[in-house]
């Protein structure tokens, strides 16, 4: 049993012997996932406690009253968020060991390659093949829409070792070395200027069957964790009113009389209503979470706010007059982050069409909301008995 | 905004809920409902007996040493959201609330207590189109007598005390045995509307007409979110099932990927009135951001309940276009309600002026 005094107590030790004023950041950073105070809910060991979740929130409270450094989460999202739920439900002692600590403290960043050219909302389809050679597999294929790969050392990889079974069961889940000279990352310019993605063109690349995530031909169970996890991330803060894309808005409506206009007047109206409701949406979700019950909600939010970021920066975009002609920045560039604060209305506008496309189109979110909450029926199927081999492509 | 409102419902609330739905499904059947409106008795009196007199539920929001239940403005929006589910034909809103709350602004004591008992039913003399803070017909006070006509008062047919604002500023208790109510035809057949007509009526001076009606709006309007919420509710429950169940080309028609995504839209939108609606009963339960909680939660209300029960007529096909059909019901509820106590409109331009973001 492990109680919030505990945790405190925990804590403070920590910051004793590792004072954040004369202590680096890694080494500042290993202390602490070694004293269990990464994430709690983990098992100890592995930079957790094995505590509630809930108690994260003391650690982190002490550690900023501290001034200590954290890991920078935005940076490793993939590996916090997707890679690190995977490893610890699938992976060997072993892989746990190997992985987890380099993953949480920064010192390795993961990526994740799953989607394909001919693989998107049907990820199940995916082509890139892994042959089994002696203790190795031997990976050819191509990846898309894949952020951090120029920077990742490792990745998380889904690939087909069976094209005669059908195309759910064939799937087999890897931790694919981004350094093998076999991995090719080239930049995948967007329609914003810059290129945040890459492609992962993947020639003849060797994974040791020692880096597989769960049993051959188990991948799509597998991965079904971490696309899950991908979506819990989202609606999991509590947010203040004009917190999200209508902020910077509404402050240049406030500041700048002279853009406004009756029509754009009554749309911001309602934009802003639209955003506050998904705001307490939102909240309700977190409230309904917290005292243990389930919300459906999260389903719907991405919806939501995909929806919203795009009206809402458009709006922005027109509410510019001459400005809105402009763009801030057409130079191809790799940012590390995405950031809808940092830039002009014109790169909000293009980057929020991605809301919608990312992590799940809305077209395939609407059908999960139907079919999975509603309980409406399944679209017919015409390929789950059929050898991915001999599916339509 | 100090902290976050609470959105839940508490386990009193779901018991609470639960009470009245059970009522509800025994003795507020939509074929009844269909068949009392076009009736010369289109409230169901009976029904108000047992949810005012017999669960106590007309004295909410009234303080117990004042005859009520001491309850809030939470519990009163759940129980709105079950009368909005049923579209039941009773004055729970236009007396529980409307009426309460004025007489609450005006400490009326001897009236509140009739009201909260529900031995009597009040209805507030204004139009229910009138959106909080918005101008309004007044009474003529001659003599000290009331004289005139107010047109478009929600369940006034079925009220024993009329409360009238006067062109002197006082709000007055008048009996409804002193005045001529003329029944209105009217859009929402289960909240009928009539024309008070005022020839010498004798009335009593309560208090002050300005702060106790707009007090009173504001809470018919953040509370109507949660009968909307019913309303849309219903709606949707009430396709899904049906299209679950309906076959054409040999398949549910809920399977065809063209109405599901309408059906899950919906859904969306239903699940995010809830939270406004929960925001704004909150809001007024506790005082705290109530002007822009309410504002918020009865601009996104009216369109959602509309397109809600637009979408049961659409999706149910020629049997949701018959009279026979419950849909239209709620159909004319919600589109009535899009009207009552303010527009979205209406409130967008409250918010306009509440968050600063002023027109041209």
């Amino acid at each position: 049993m492990t109680d919030a005094d505990e945790v405190r107590t925990r804590t403070r030790e920590l910051l004793a012997a590792h004072p954040p004023a004369t202590t680096g950041r890694l080494e500042f950073l290993r202390a602490r996932f070694d004293a269990g105070l990464a994430w709690v809910h983990y098992p100890e060991g592995l930079g957790g406690l094995g505590a509630p979740r809930s108690l994260q929130g003391v650690v982190d409270a002490e550690l900023e009253a501290a001034g200590a450094p954290g890991n920078d989460p935005r940076r490793i999202g993939i590996g916090l968020g997707m890679a690190a739920p995977t490893i610890l439900r699938y992976g060997t002692e072993e892989q746990k060991r190997r992985y987890l600590r380099p993953l949480w403290t920064g010192e390795e960043v993961w990526c994740q390659l799953f989607s394909e050219p001919g693989a998107g909302s049907d990820l199940a389809a995916l082509g890139t093949r892994a042959v089994r050679e002696g203790d190795s597999w031997v990976v050819d294929g191509q990846k898309v829409w894949t952020s951090s790969a120029h920077v990742a050392r490792w990745a998380i990889l889904i690939a087909r070792t069976d094209p005669n079974a059908p195309k759910h069961a064939g799937i087999t889940y890897f931790v694919c070395d981004m350094t093998d000279p076999g991995v090719e990352v080239r930049p995948l310019r967007q329609i914003t200027g810059e290129a945040e993605f890459n492609e992962v063109f993947l020639t003849g690349v060797r994974i040791p069957d020692s880096r597989r995530l769960g049993e051959v031909g188990d991948g799509w169970r597998v991965a079904q964790t971490t696309l899950m996890n991908e979506r819990v991330s989202i609606g999991g803060m509590a947010l203040p009113r004009e917190g999200g894309m209508i902020g910077p808005v509404a402050r240049t409506w406030r500041e700048r009389p002279g853009l406004r206009t009756h029509d754009l007047h009554q749309r911001l109206l309602t934009l802003w209503v639209e955003s506050e409701v998904s705001r307490l949406t939102a909240e309700r979700l977190r409230q309904q979470l917290a005292a243990g019950q389930p919300g459906y909600e999260g389903s719907g939010m991405k919806l939501a706010f995909a929806r919203l970021n795009q009206e809402i920066s458009g709006l922005e975009v027109e509410l510019g007059g001459e400005e809105g002609l402009l763009y801030d920045d057409w130079t191809m560039r790799r940012p590390e982050l995405v950031d809808f604060t940092g830039r002009d209305a014109g790169y909000r506008y293009l980057r929020s069409k991605g809301n919608s496309i990312e992590g799940g189109t809305s077209e395939v979110l609407l059908n999960i909301v139907a079919e999975r909450v509603l309980g409406l029926p399944a679209e017919p199927r015409t390929d789950k008995d059929v050898a991915w081999k001999d599916l339509a492509r | 905004m100090s902290t976050q409102p609470d959105l839940l419902y508490s386990e009193e609330e779901e018991a609470l809920r639960a009470a009245v739905r059970d009522l509800l499904t025994d003795h507020c059947a939509p074929a009844g409902v269909i068949t009392r409106a076009e009736s010369d008795a289109p409230h169901d009196l009976a029904l108000w007996k047992s949810l005012a007199e017999a669960m106590g539920l007309a004295g909410l929001l009234v303080p117990e040493a004042q005859g009520g239940q001491g309850a809030s403005h939470r519990e009163a929006a759940v129980v709105l959201e079950e009368l909005g589910r049923a579209v039941a034909p009773v004055p729970y809103l236009t007396s529980a609330v409307v009426a309460t709350e004025a007489l609450l602004a005006c400490g009326d004591e001897e009236l509140l207590a009739r009201l909260a008992s529900g031995r009597a039913i009040g209805a507030l003399a204004v139009g229910l189109h009138t959106a909080p803070g918005a101008a309004h017909a007044t009474a003529r006070v001659e003599n000290g007598v009331l004289h005139g006509e107010l047109t478009g008062i929600a369940d006034a047919a079925a009220a024993d005390v009329l409360l009238v604002p006067a062109d002197d500023g006082g709000l007055y208790a008048v009996a409804a045995d002193a005045v001529t109510v003329t029944p209105q035809v009217s859009l929402d057949l289960t909240r009928p509307l009539a024309a008070v007509t005022l020839d010498g009526a004798p009335g009593r001076r309560v208090g002050d007409a300005g702060p106790a009606v707009r007090r009173a709006l504001r809470a018919a309007a953040g509370l109507l979110a949660s009968e909307q919420l019913g309303v849309s509710d219903w709606a949707l429950t009430e396709t899904v099932r049906y299209l679950k169940e309906r076959k054409q080309f040999n398949r549910p028609v809920g399977g065809f990927q063209a109405l599901k995504h309408r059906l899950a839209q919906l859904w969306l939108e239903v699940v995010s009135l809830r939270a406004a609606a929960r925001a704004a009963a909150d809001a007024l339960a506790t005082g705290e951001d109530t002007d822009v909680s309410v504002a918020v939660a009865q601009a996104y209300a009216a369109p959602v309940a509309v397109h809600a029960t637009e979408e049961a007529v659409q999706l149910h096909g020629g049997i949701g276009m018959t009279w026979e059909h419950p849909a239209h019901l709620y159909l004319k509820r919600a589109k009535a309600d899009s009207i009552a106590y303010g527009t979205a409109g209406a409130h967008r331009s409250a918010l306009a002026a509440l968050v600063d973001l002023q027109a041209p």
